[in-house]
């Protein structure tokens, strides 16, 4: 009977007291919202009632530039929208304006934009994973991680000049052919890479407090994910099999053998192994384009003025953090008359509120870091 | 030093107030992680294995109360300029900025409506790093620069 009196005497001076929401602002500097995410959380206790994310920090008016310069310019800016996989958003708008023509790709140049595609994943990938783990406490998966990804930018400097923003294709093909070193290296690469992922799993995957911070937490059904659109790893993560590479295959996708992952319970734990396993998969993927690569010419005949007929197209690829697509309204000129963007990282956002309430205030942390958000094209 | 020489016992070094001071100063400078753009990711490089700023004394803090420099490493748009302000205020002095990257120095790429045309339209800026990202080694230059210019600042004032 004691303890029931306690309870009530709680009760009541709960009641004479009075509880009330705190209201927490969580960035725009904080190093865990992965650039300048501002997040308004209401909590009761330690339980998050409701939360708003304020965006829009790092708007730098990229569509709006896009409307005043010819499509080719273009190309340079689309690299520092989602700066960590920058080869990745060339091929995006490269493919969309050729949507536009009836240009022939050289399957040389097909061959080469996926396998620096797959390239760029594993840098998305590595560079999530370093900051996840960073986020919840791993200090070691930061510089292992760090490790390889500097190997994969040093591909990319070997290829196009660059580390960070490379500016990797052109319209109609490449800007010229990549060296043979390149190839040697990529190789090289890909050989041991595998052998670091499992590095990487011995750190994590049966870690004890990986698997409390991780499993059961920042649950998002199937349903729920598909009606608020999100997509990449996240929604793969949930279990559902959609990947733009298999629904609509784009450069030398069509040719390649790779299995999309899919996990089953949709919390951050499954998120964690449908990227790892994607990590594998691009390794693949490269080994394959590796083994195909054709020869000829990388690029195809080309206006030295590039005009658009008349019209809008919608092209969409499948970005590391999911499909990323542009919206381009052609007036015939050439500047483009509108240019939206779909990014992955803003629509993945959306899901935030939906992941996080009724979770721990430390969990937000987590499930920021597991939507693995870019603000450079969330704000655009 | 002429009257000092010779006095003491070996393993005794005399210096000046103001250098041994400015060495203090150079040899751990804290830097505030201000990731802001594409920048921040060359910035969090050259913390990781291969560039190991540490070697200059360089660690990360993630609060403004405990770093000695800013490295305004992205593109400053109108919005954020308020809340880099803020830090600034909140850094103890003596303190130092480091605008990384085109963007922060002079806008870069983004000469429109959103971006500020450069970090030093409000906080005074002491070594400019240019490079659309910098690499790891100019920044590695540019926190090289500002040890110099700490070197010499005079502490005394006689």
């Amino acid at each position: 009977m004691v303890g029931v009196a306690n309870v009530s005497r709680i009760e009541q001076q709960s009641t004479v007291h009075g509880t009330e929401e705190l209201v927490i602002n969580m960035g725009p500097q904080h190093p865990s919202t992965h650039g300048v995410l501002r997040v308004i959380l209401k909590l009761d206790g330690e339980t998050v009632n409701d939360l708003d994310c304020d965006i829009g920090y790092l708007h730098r008016g990229t569509e709006k530039i896009g409307e005043n310069i010819t499509y080719t310019m273009f190309i340079p800016y689309t690299d520092r929208l989602d700066y960590i996989a920058a080869p990745s958003n060339n091929l995006a708008w490269v493919t969309a304006v050729e949507k536009f023509f009836d240009w022939e790709i050289p399957m040389r140049a097909q061959y080469i934009r996926s396998m620096v595609g797959e390239l760029s994943r594993i840098a998305s990938h590595l560079l999530w994973l370093a900051t996840h783990a960073l986020d919840i406490g791993a200090m070691t998966v930061f510089l292992w991680c760090f490790r390889e990804r500097e190997m994969v930018l040093d591909l990319f400097e070997t290829a196009f000049g660059g580390r960070l923003t490379v500016n990797a294709f052109r319209l109609g093909g490449l800007h010229e052919d990549v060296p043979d070193k390149f190839l040697q290296l990529t190789q090289e690469f890909i050989d041991i890479f595998p052998s670091r992922i499992d590095d990487y799993e011995t750190l994590l995957t049966n870690n004890r407090i990986w698997l409390q911070r991780t499993r059961d937490v920042g649950i998002i059904s199937a349903e729920d994910a598909m009606d608020l659109g999100l997509t990449g790893p996240i929604i793969r993560g949930s279990g559902v099999s959609w990947d733009l590479r298999r629904a609509k295959p784009y450069a030398a996708y069509p040719y390649l053998d790779f299995v999309v992952p899919v996990g089953e319970n949709g919390d951050i734990y499954d998120r964690y192994l449908v990227r790892i396993e994607e990590l594998r998969q691009s390794t693949r993927i490269i080994q394959q384009c590796l083994e195909q690569l054709p020869g000829g010419p990388v690029t195809c005949k080309t206006p030295r003025t590039i005009k658009p007929p008349e019209g809008e197209i919608y092209h969409s690829i499948e970005n590391p953090k999911g499909e990323f697509g542009f919206y381009i309204v052609s007036d015939g000129t050439t500047t483009p008359y509108r240019v939206r963007i779909r990014p992955p990282s803003f629509i993945n956002l959306g899901g935030l509120k939906k992941l996080c309430v009724g979770q721990l205030v430390a969990d937000v942390v987590a499930i920021i870091g597991s939507i693995d958000i870019v603000l450079g094209e969330c704000d655009r | 030093m002429g009257i000092v020489e010779g006095k003491f016992s070996d393993n005794f070094i005399t210096s000046k107030v103001d250098s041994l001071v400015a060495w203090a100063r150079k040899s751990a400078l804290w830097p505030m992680t201000f990731g802001l753009a594409c920048c921040a990711i060359e910035m969090m490089a050259s913390g990781a294995a291969r560039y190991d700023f540490d070697r200059f004394g360089v660690i990360f803090r993630a609060t403004p109360r405990q770093s000695d420099v800013i490295i305004v490493a992205g593109t400053v748009t109108h919005k954020m300029g308020d809340a880099i302000r803020k830090v600034y205020d909140q850094m103890p002095e003596p303190r130092w900025v480091i605008a990384m990257g085109n963007c922060a120095t002079c806008g870069g790429p983004y000469a429109n409506y959103a971006v500020m045309q450069g970090v030093d339209e409000i906080i005074p800026v002491d070594v400019y790093v240019p490079g659309c990202p910098p690499r790891p080694e100019s920044l590695m230059w540019g926190v090289m620069q500002l040890q110099k210019k700490i070197e010499q600042e005079k502490y005394i004032r006689r």
